[in-house]
């Protein structure tokens, strides 16, 4: 793999920054502007959203891949034999 | 029918015709001119009854007019509006006719009040579609379009099947909800009817499998109004099913987990379908007001954000003729306009705040969450956070970044970029101002999307979905396969069935030519042989014997038949003697 360029790297950065403020908001910000009650315990964890989306995403692609790898994939001319 | 009322689905099926006949600008007036009107037609039409008809002591009701049928209408013309102005450079009519045949027969099964009327349109929906399969004229789409009618024909077996026990034993067609008949045949044969065209698995492969198979336009058409108008039914019919809810919530985890999977690029917007209409179908389970117009609402903003990203995958196969994932990259450059457009139904289908998506689907899980079930509510959140991987990171990341191949592109004609442009404001529209929608939902609405905990724990599942996808880009590569589905079964199970039988075919042939051998040769002609045995030795021996017994017995007789009358006449006499002897004496 190619060293990542100086772009990538800003990107990157930018995106690490962001999610960060993104996660902070997230926990402070329903607690000084929300009115809205949570539906479950869960929803109140800090940072619920974000946990559970990150979780979400790498549980969602490793356990696809998995079951790709074991049963479902087969190669493109699969149905044409 | 009654003059103050036209049927909008009508109007474009017969009004299909129009467009052969035409040439040129002509032509393309038509192909606007005719969904315009059906639109202004639905948006003019008052609630009630219109369009009844008796029929065999029945009565058919083709203009069930209420605040949901509307709805769905509305939403149906105007996609058949963007979809024929995506289309309008094309040059085939019978795409045309097929695709407003189509939009005509879902408006048909949206309007009608009665159970053959429902059957009617149904059956001319599952066939216009399938000629629109067949249309891209390919060996591929021609046997995927097969495969597409097929299916249906079951599913509208079913229908029918149900149709008549209902009609049986309630004496009744008119289509309702079916909740007091639940558990009978009817019920379980018109929800499989329903489920099927809906695409929940198992029932679901022929999506995936015959969409991407389709003309860059006719795909568009293909997203709107099967799943949606099978959405529709199941609101009508089947409100707070409880098996509706599962299947759902496992319907759009479904769709994700194949995406990841997938390779063509229409193919795994397909599976996004299954995934989205997921989401519905669980708001019709759950069955409360707030679910059933989340379900409603969701299908309304569906059909336009899924339409719009069908459109920006079928601008790259028209303009690149590309199809898989893995041959494309770097797209942004040459087709910024598509880019951008594909983007907004991204970000509608992932619900990104003030795109509409955010707005209809929030709907369908706050009800689940209303409604204390929490494991619906994980899945449904989980589904969210696959879509926007899919639709929002992977497909765009890979079609229009990713590695840069040079490939020679350019923008599509024009008109598939307005009616991407009408279609993208829709979604913000309706994202931004979420009341425009609400305003005709079937119930009366008391719920606020932008709530600060809903938008900021929106923006941190997406946000870190994102970093989930950056973290393992490295294993998402798309790779060259096909994923099994349940068209296995008659796709390659077909083919293991048709060998399985050739073999035992085979085998029960020489079992017979076996038993055939035995049974002619050895006991057949062993029986001749011993009955030619039996025929030579007694029975030739008896007819000799026979023979000359009676030879011997004539000759006895021969010698005793002189011919002389005297020899008779004294025989005669002494016979007559020897009577009247008898007489006289025997007393």
């Amino acid at each position: 793999m190619n060293p990542p360029s100086r772009s990538a790297l800003r990107w990157a950065r930018l995106l690490y920054g962001g999610l960060a403020a993104l996660a902070l908001s997230e926990i402070a910000v329903p607690r000084l502007f929300g009115t809205d009650h949570a539906h479950f315990w869960f929803e109140d964890l800090p940072g619920w959203g974000s946990l559970y989306g990150f979780v979400s995403c790498v549980a969602i692609i490793v356990v696809s891949k998995v079951l790709g790898k074991l049963w479902l994939t087969r190669p493109e001319n699969y149905y044409e034999r | 029918m009654n003059v103050e009322w036209v049927h909008p689905g009508l109007l474009l099926i017969i009004g299909a015709w129009l467009v052969p006949l035409l040439k040129g600008r002509a032509r393309q007036v038509a192909m606007i001119a005719l969904p315009a009107a059906a639109l202004v037609d639905c948006i003019l039409m008052q609630p009630g009854t219109h369009g009844v008809v008796p029929f065999l002591g029945q009565e058919l009701v083709f203009g069930r007019v209420d605040r949901l049928s509307l709805l769905f209408s509305y939403v149906f013309s105007i996609i058949a509006l963007l979809g024929m102005i995506y289309s309008l450079h094309v040059d085939d009519d019978a795409q045309h006719v097929a695709a407003l045949t189509y939009a005509g027969a879902a408006l048909g099964v949206t309007f009608a009040g009665d159970f053959l009327t429902l059957f009617l349109f149904w059956e001319l929906m599952a066939l216009s579609a399938a000629l629109i399969v067949w249309l891209r004229r390919e060996r591929a789409a021609v046997a995927a379009g097969f495969r597409y009618l097929l299916v249906h024909v079951f599913g509208g077996l079913c229908l029918l099947g149900g149709i008549v026990l209902y009609w049986s034993h309630t004496g009744t067609l008119a289509f309702g909800d079916l909740s007091r008949d639940a558990g009978s045949a009817a019920f379980a044969l018109i929800l499989i009817a329903f489920l099927l065209n809906a695409a929940v698995p198992p029932l679901g492969a022929w999506l995936p499998d015959a969409y991407p198979e389709a003309t860059a336009t006719g795909a568009v058409f293909l997203t709107a109004f099967t799943t949606k108008s099978a959405v529709y039914a199941l609101i009508r019919g089947f409100a707070g099913t409880e098996i509706l809810v599962w299947l759902g919530a496992a319907m759009a985890v479904y769709g994700v987990v194949y995406a990841v999977l997938e390779n063509d690029a229409r193919r795994l917007l397909a599976y996004h379908i299954i995934s989205q209409v997921g989401y519905m179908v669980c708001g019709v389970g759950i069955g409360t007001e707030l679910a059933l117009n989340g379900a409603s609402a969701h299908a309304f903003a569906h059909i336009l954000y899924k339409a719009l990203l069908f459109m920006g995958a079928g601008a790259v196969l028209q303009v690149t003729g590309l199809r898989k994932l893995s041959d494309m990259g770097g797209l942004y450059k040459t087709m910024p306009v598509t880019f951008a457009l594909y983007m907004v139904g991204a970000f509608a289908i992932s619900a990104v705040p003030l795109f509409s998506g955010f707005v209809s689907k929030s709907m369908v899980v706050s009800s689940a969450g209303e409604s204390h079930r929490a494991t619906i509510f994980l899945l449904l959140t989980l589904a969210s956070a696959g879509t926007f991987l899919h639709t929002g990171l992977k497909l765009p990341y890979y079609m229009f970044f990713g590695k840069d191949r040079g490939l020679p592109a350019r923008e599509p004609p024009s008109n598939m970029l307005v009616a991407m442009g009408l279609a993208a404001a829709a979604c913000v529209l309706i994202g931004v101002f979420p009341a425009l929608l609400y305003g005709y939902l079937p119930f009366p609405v008391d719920y606020a999307p932008y709530t600060a905990r809903h938008v900021m724990a929106t923006l941190g599942l997406l946000g870190f979905t994102a970093l989930g996808f950056f973290a393992l880009l490295a294993h998402l590569d798309p790779e060259p396969t096909v994923s099994l589905d349940t068209d296995w079964f008659y796709r390659k199970g077909a083919v293991v069935i048709l060998n399985w039988s050739r073999g035992g075919l085979a085998r029960a042939e020489d079992f017979v030519a076996q038993i055939s051998d035995v049974v002619m040769r050895r006991l057949v002609l062993g029986a001749a042989a011993n009955l030619r045995e039996l025929d030579a030795r007694v029975i030739d021996a008896t007819a000799v014997g026979v023979g000359r017994v009676t030879q011997a017995t004539s000759r006895g007789l021969s010698s005793a038949v002189s011919g002389h009358a005297q020899h008779y006449g004294l025989i005669m006499t002494a016979g007559v003697l020897a009577a009247i002897a008898i007489a006289i004496f025997a007393w």
